[in-house]
């Protein structure tokens, strides 16, 4: 009894991995295509931490478009980039930059923090 | 301090329920404690080399190691909860059973119990490698980094005491209520991070968002919110979540209510089978 368990059990997961292969390499290849399309036309903003505060604090993009924020921490201490309404969160370490994809997002604004020093870095991205 | 406190409680929140619920969903199979501790150790071993490897991970792929390997650990995760919950509701029964002392409870706990270990283990390393950075950063910048090393120190131990809350309050549930609960909870702690593994493939631009955000609770419920970030731990709970995470989420949770309900049909039939010949 146990033994044909088993066997379905392993007959089971035989077929899952297949499917999940198949799903796997569709979610690459069109994650790839996907990529190609959006760098062309994704505009950079470049953001400064010094100080534990955000330069500029406000930066303007339009509305349903995707754009990368470059974030350059130029303090030696790390800073979470961390935005609720953005839904992001990254992890910059001192004296380095990273990149955080935002968008296409709706007209308003959306706030965001260095979570590791959060009365001086803040800052807002306006959607217009 | 207590901003560090703070800091380091909510990066360990998450951490915590994890544990908490999948300590108490594994209470009955020998040797538990050990596995438990080896996980634990693991993970915060993992955390400490991941923090120090980490400047290098976070260059790699173009800016973007760090949303990769986040989804990677986290996808990991999906796939062991996923499994954990599918076996305890498939075998659940045999282990809590008398059969507890046979040694076929004891192999087939141990598949289990090294799948808790994977969990433990994962869910310490990702947001513990935050901690250690954050904490590494602050005794590096000399200043109050005593008392700030102290507020992380209450960050953690009230965080622990949050998971510790939680599998207690578990362990009191009646027996039956407690298999379906934790079973129940484990499946939506793996769609909330197969959601979270979505965010982190949109932020780093591998997967379009479908519609963001497929609908707004912020102002009803916000993430940021003490109730709204344990919600986000405990059932993936997102005040603004973009429409591919609630694919992930939903696709996650059926795929493993129908491997159960699969699982359990195929073995009554067996039975059936069995009884009949």
């Amino acid at each position: 009894m146990k033994m044909i368990i088993m066997h379905i059990l392993i007959k089971f997961i035989d077929k899952w991995s297949i499917m999940k292969k198949l799903v796997f390499l569709q979610i690459i290849l069109s994650s790839f295509l996907y990529s190609s399309l959006v760098s062309a036309t994704t505009l950079k903003y470049e953001i400064t931490i010094k100080n534990h505060r955000f330069s500029p604090s406000e930066i303007t993009i339009e509305s349903g478009k995707k754009v990368v924020l470059l974030i350059d921490n130029q303090d030696e201490t790390p800073e979470e980039f961390e935005s609720y309404p953005l839904n992001r969160e990254k992890l910059i370490r001192g004296k380095s930059q990273a990149k955080v994809f935002i968008g296409p997002l709706k007209p308003g604004r959306y706030p965001f923090f260095g979570e590791f020093s959060r009365q001086t870095a803040q800052g807002t991205i306006i959607v217009k | 301090m207590f901003e560090t406190a703070i800091i380091v409680f909510r990066e360990i929140l998450e951490a915590a329920i994890v544990i908490g619920v999948i300590a108490a969903a594994t209470e009955a199979i020998p040797n538990r404690n050990r596995w438990l501790l080896s996980g634990i150790f693991l993970g915060v071993l993992g955390a400490i080399l991941l923090a120090y490897l980490g400047s290098g991970l976070s260059e790699f792929a173009d800016g973007l190691g760090q949303e990769l390997f986040n989804a990677g650990v986290v996808s990991i995760a999906v796939v062991m909860l996923a499994w954990q919950t599918i076996w305890m509701s498939t075998h659940g029964a045999m282990i809590s059973s008398d059969a507890k002392k046979t040694g076929v409870a004891i192999k087939e706990g141990k598949k289990a119990l090294s799948v808790l270990l994977i969990i433990v283990g994962v869910a310490i390393l990702r947001e513990g490698s935050e901690i250690v950075v954050f904490l590494y950063g602050i005794s590096a910048s000399g200043a109050q980094a005593n008392s700030m090393l102290i507020g992380g120190g209450i960050g953690v131990v009230s965080g622990v005491l949050v998971g510790f809350i939680i599998y207690s309050g578990l362990l009191r549930l009646p027996v039956g209520l407690f298999f379906k609960g934790t079973a129940v909870l484990i499946a939506f702690l793996s769609a909330g991070m197969a959601s979270q593994a979505a965010n982190y493939l949109v932020q780093a631009n591998q997967i379009p968002a479908l519609i963001s955000p497929l609908w707004d609770l912020s102002s009803l419920l916000p993430n940021a919110s003490l109730l709204g970030s344990f919600l986000q731990t405990l059932l993936g709970y997102n005040a603004r979540p973009d429409g591919i995470q609630v694919v992930f989420y939903v696709v996650t949770l059926l795929t493993i209510f129908f491997a159960i309900k699969w699982l359990n049909r195929q073995s009554k039939l067996l039975v059936l089978k069995e009884t009949m010949k």
